[in-house]
């Protein structure tokens, strides 16, 4: 397998203050600034040379302390040539901007983000928890929220007459 | 002498709890893992039959048993409540494996620690999953449990809305 960096130097061509970092071969890894994302994976998805039309994975990581706090990571795929791509970009309380639009897939993805860390995505067209009940308080993936949750010690209660 | 001694009572009891054990019809329902195990004891090997608890209903309507197969999420209590309070009565509870007895070892904000903290339970079944011979034999231990019944405790019919065991 080719380790995939001629992506990246097409990628660099088509957009400014792209930043290569060292990755395994074959995973190339992009990170880009949060204002230029949405252009990025534009040219990711329907550039000629680039051609990304998979969207395999999208989570983020919880930096407690840093700023911008949350890693937002993109994995990529080319159905056509096989290629693989990772694009990394930083994020904090203000959320980013939806790719719902590029690729349809993003759509359940970012609502997990949204539910597990709480990151707000611009544009969304139907931004609800969906692991999650939607009365939940919190977001579990982030490094504050304590393992057993609100109320652990208390008994469950069900209310079926206000579901 | 009450009216539980009376020895008519307690042969008209032993009958209707004879039939009552013998055709315990389990709402078809799984939650995790251990509905697997549920279902292989409900195959060939097992035979689930033996016991006359083979025809897994389709409907909570037409079920007296229910096995809770797997883990309770918080999310999937209010699901779980409703079937329970759709079955009809007389109605009996399996709590089959660890994280449906006691959330084994999902001591977590997502799980329900004990489907008992939602609905009663008859048998706890140990076991991560347990083995389709341990449900088995917690289907026996319920039969023995509705064998010492009474309609007393659990009457013959039960008027819609009225509040039963």
């Amino acid at each position: 397998m080719s380790d995939n960096g001629e992506y990246l130097k097409i990628l660099s061509g088509k957009e400014a203050g792209i930043k290569i970092v060292p990755a395994p071969p074959g995973e190339p890894c992009a990170v880009v600034g949060r204002d230029s994302i949405r252009q990025v994976l534009d040219h990711c998805r329907y550039d000629r040379d680039l051609g990304f039309n998979m969207l395999v994975d999208m989570f983020a990581v919880d930096y407690m302390g840093e700023e911008p706090r949350y890693e937002i990571v993109y994995i990529l795929r080319s159905t056509k040539t096989n290629a693989r791509i990772a694009v990394k970009t930083r994020t904090g309380e203000e959320g980013i901007e939806t790719i719902s639009d590029i690729w349809p897939a993003a759509n359940f993805l970012e609502r997990e983000i949204y539910d597990m860390f709480g990151v707000p995505f611009a544009n969304h067209p139907d931004l609800r928890r969906i692991y999650n009940p939607d009365d939940f308080e919190g977001h579990p993936l982030r490094k504050e929220f304590p393992l057993e949750g609100k109320d652990f010690d208390k008994p469950f209660v069900v209310d079926l007459e206000n579901e | 002498m009450g009216i539980e001694n009376n020895a008519l009572i307690s042969g008209v009891d032993w009958l209707i709890n004879w039939g009552r054990k013998n055709s315990l019809f389990p709402v078809t329902f799984g939650l995790a893992c251990c509905a697997l195990e549920m279902m292989v004891a409900s195959c060939a090997e097992y035979d689930i039959a033996r016991f006359g608890a083979e025809v897994f209903r389709p409907s909570p309507r037409q079920s007296d048993l229910m096995i809770v197969a797997g883990t309770l999420t918080k999310k999937m209590a209010p699901v779980v409540r409703r079937i329970y309070e759709q079955m009809p009565n007389p109605k009996w509870v399996i709590a089959y494996g660890a994280c449906a007895s006691s959330g084994g070892i999902f001591r977590s904000y997502s799980v329900v620690q004990g489907v008992d903290q939602i609905i009663p339970v008859d048998v706890y079944i140990p076991g991560c999953p347990p083995r389709p011979e341990a449900l088995l034999k917690g289907i026996m231990e319920l039969q023995k449990k509705i064998q010492k019944e009474t309609i007393k405790d659990r009457p013959l019919i039960t008027l819609p809305g009225k509040k039963s065991a």
